[in-house]
């Protein structure tokens, strides 16, 4: 599988700290500080009891497929990237998040394997957090 | 207060073409809208209530300028594929509550020909959701049907009963985009678009449109055309959940409950249902979802013509549906009421009429089942039910 292209993406007032951690290649969630819940994707109030009163921690850089498929022929930027994986990764921080799989053997990719996190620079100041196997 | 009885589909209309290069998606309006009243027996003077998707220019201000009308009630909910089945929920409470009495439904779009209309890049979640190569609804789709599949033993070769389902009745529509029927191993044969669902899994993509006529009871009675009478309506929007997504179910386990309940039917009632068909996993999750067949039990129903016209246990779709008829502006959910009324009224193909067809549901499904979408479920009635 050839590098996948990694297109800037959207970024507002309310992604932006998220999107400049991606570019030291932390990967951020945060955390409701009234109800305890982790929030995905970024926001300003938690979307269970509408606080404001959120924070952010480092999250672990791992988690398992959730859900998985081989995208046979691309478009736009993705038009000569071959053979491409989109999935949902559980994190192991929760979450269930759209993301690719990347550096992997097509075939052996499968529901509930375990993968852990790479980022790819945009070159705009943010990087796309990605997936590859875990290394152990 | 219930909807149930408070309004009728009066007037329908589809588009015959699937390729519209000559008309503008404006023109195409007009022209469904006064198909669609002309089957009722209805002028656009009559009309006083108008509904549209969001692609319809500026809300439904544009529409109501070209349609030269002063509604006093208009609705522009945007559901994707779904939305006409909730603007007939939306009309139907409308008339119900004395807003309006002659509501008019129109879809119009050019896929082929033109210029297909999405704009949620400002939506909080859209840097989340496409920076990763998602270019077209397969994508999504695909990754909630690899999670039925690993859940529920859910086979490629049980999808793709669906089309052939679909193409059975697609033959008898001289109209249909695929007007000829298709074998599991067609399907299986045909390229992967986004693993596990192949080309022939996915819909057909069509120009054209649609539109309906909602009446109140007064009008449908002054009418001489048969109408269907509205029964229930329930709507839901499934959408990520905080990142809890669940890719296996629908939103129709929340619309089927509230339409059901509406109606006072239950399922063994249906005689027919237009089951929205984006991707055969649609359908597949649907039927489940709406109670036809248990949880992980839908690759065993659509077995052995399982949805097939009329002897099958759930006929589905028998104009071919959007996996072979009709698609149009990438939006399935006019043509689902359509062909629902068309059984009402017992005028579908004399091949793939359900007899005595008293009872019959629409189900639409707008947006992605690997994201968000809207479901919405109908339930409709011959006039004396």
């Amino acid at each position: 599988m050839t590098m996948l292209p990694a297109p800037a993406p959207v970024i507002n007032s309310t992604t932006a700290e998220f999107w400049k951690a991606t570019k030291e290649g932390r990967f951020i969630l945060q955390r409701c500080d009234a109800c305890n819940i982790v929030l995905w994707f970024p926001r300003r109030n938690c979307p269970k009891c509408w606080t404001e009163d959120v924070s952010t921690f480092d999250a672990e850089q791992t988690g398992t497929v959730y859900s998985f498929t081989v995208v046979r022929k691309g478009k736009g930027v993705f038009q000569d990237a071959g053979p491409f994986v989109i999935a949902y990764v559980e994190l192991a921080d929760g979450p269930r998040i759209m993301t690719n799989i990347v550096d992997c053997d097509i075939d052996s990719l499968h529901i509930g394997m375990p993968v852990e996190m790479v980022f790819h620079d945009t070159g705009e100041g943010s990087a796309l957090y990605r997936f590859r196997p875990a290394s152990r | 207060m219930t909807i149930r009885g408070a309004a009728y589909v009066a007037g329908i209309y589809e588009h015959p073409r699937r390729d519209i290069p000559d008309r503008t998606l404006f023109e195409i309006h007009t022209e469904v809208a006064l198909g669609a009243l002309a089957d009722a027996g209805l002028a656009m003077s009559d009309v006083d209530a108008v509904f549209c998707d969001g692609t319809a220019g500026f809300g439904p201000m544009s529409l109501v300028e070209h349609f030269g009308l002063s509604p006093s009630y208009f609705d522009s909910t945007e559901t994707g594929g779904s939305s006409y089945l909730a603007h007939v929920g939306h009309a139907a409470a409308a008339i119900a509550a004395g807003k309006c009495s002659v509501a008019l439904i129109t879809l119009a779009g050019k896929p082929r020909t033109g210029r297909s209309v999405v704009a949620y890049a400002q939506s909080p979640e859209a840097g989340f959701e496409s920076g990763w190569g998602v270019s077209g609804a397969p994508h999504t789709y695909a990754l909630a049907a690899q999670r039925h599949m690993y859940e529920f033993g859910t086979t490629s070769a049980q999808l793709a009963e669906i089309k052939v389902a679909a193409s059975i009745h697609a033959q008898y529509n001289p109209n249909a985009f695929l007007p000829y029927a298709v074998t599991v191993e067609d399907v299986l044969n045909s390229p992967l678009v986004a693993d596990p669902l192949h080309r022939l899994d996915c819909c057909v993509v069509t120009d054209g449109g649609g539109a309906l006529v909602v009446v109140s009871p007064e009008v449908a009675r002054s009418l001489n055309r048969t109408s269907a009478k509205i029964l229930g309506h329930g709507e839901a929007i499934k959408h990520t959940s905080n990142g809890g997504i669940d890719l296996t179910y629908t939103g129709a386990v929340w619309s089927g409950p509230r339409a059901f309940a509406e109606a006072g039917v239950s399922v063994a009632d249906i005689k027919y249902a237009s089951i929205y068909d984006s991707f055969t996993i649609t359908v597949l999750q649907t039927i489940e979802d709406l109670g036809f067949c248990e949880k992980g039990q839908g690759g065993k129903f659509v077995m052995d013509g399982g949805l097939v016209s009329p002897f099958g246990k759930l006929p589905f779709n028998t104009d071919g549906g959007g996996l072979c008829n009709n698609h149009p502006s990438n939006r399935g959910g006019i043509t689902k009421v359509i062909e629902a009324v068309r059984q009402m009224r017992g005028e579908a193909h004399p091949s793939v009429q359900v007899p005595n067809c008293q009872i019959s549901l629409a189900h639409g499904t707008g947006g992605s089942l690997g994201s968000k979408h809207g479901s919405v479920t109908l339930i409709l009635g011959q006039e004396d039910a």
